[in-house]
């Protein structure tokens, strides 16, 4: 998995359950993407229970990241060009 | 003309085999439950008494309590990050005939999410804690679990995982 720390990252959910994650992604962004384990984003091979939801708003791209002693994070990285990788991707 | 005749079953002609062993991947969850160590250890040894080659995958303290327990590597083999594991067989680089996934919170359950989805193995989840049986409810991927109400004491998941015995399948 790519480093998430040399991320300029902002931290939307913390100590969430996956199911919360996703739950939260889909109420609170009108653009996202479904993804299946594994699937990178950036450097980062997502992990989670098929589907991902993979948030998208502007430039932002909103993703979960799990640690096994932390649980769930959701992840806000700005990228122009992997918000429109993603966004090209079919829904 | 025996002497150039393939040995055949996977036995070369000197009678060693020619076949691979089986492989299991033992995916560990955060450290903070006793048991998790404990159990790991024990089903290393299993596996090897079976025959088959385990590769431990973890965070840096769940791998660390194993490596200090065993410094001579009497039980231990290969030892791995477990980002590192995913993107591996994520890659298709590697991936492996068994695949035991440690739980007791809901990391561990979207970790053996994962495996389920990205490898070809047979998964085990291997489940624990105070809150096992709620976590055993979110089993709605294909594998076999093997749970216990166990934090300290891990004779009653040593029993579980006896019962089910998936060295043998």
């Amino acid at each position: 998995m790519g480093c998430v720390e040399s991320m300029n990252y902002e931290i939307v959910l913390r100590d969430a359950t996956f199911k919360e994650s996703r739950d939260f992604i889909k109420k609170n962004y009108t653009e996202f993407r479904d993804v299946l384990p594994g699937f990178k984003v950036f450097d980062v091979h997502v992990i989670g229970l098929p589907p991902i939801a993979i948030g998208l708003e502007g430039d932002f791209v909103i993703f979960p990241y799990t640690k096994p002693c932390h649980g769930t994070f959701l992840l806000r990285v700005e990228d122009k060009d992997e918000a429109a990788r993603l966004r090209a991707l079919k829904k | 003309m025996e002497l150039y005749q393939s040995a055949g079953n996977g036995l070369s002609v000197t009678g060693e085999s020619t076949t691979q062993p089986a492989t299991a991947l033992l995916v560990l969850g955060c450290p903070q439950v006793p048991v998790q160590t404990s159990i790991a250890l024990y089903l290393i040894n299993r596996l090897k008494k079976a025959g088959i080659v385990p590769t431990v995958a973890g965070n840096k303290a769940a791998n660390t309590l194993l490596v200090v327990a065993d410094p001579d590597r009497h039980y231990l083999g290969e030892v791995m990050d477990l980002d590192r594991a995913v993107v591996m067989i994520t890659e298709k680089k590697r991936d492996f005939d068994r695949c035991f996934v440690f739980i007791h919170n809901d990391a561990g359950v979207t970790y053996a999410g994962t495996m389920s989805a990205i490898s070809k193995a047979k998964i085990f989840t291997i489940i624990y804690g105070e809150h096992y049986e709620e976590l055993v409810k979110q089993m709605d991927f294909p594998c076999t679990p093997i749970a216990a109400k166990a934090v300290h004491n891990p004779l009653p998941l040593k029993k579980a995982l006896d019962e089910v015995a998936p060295w043998a399948a």
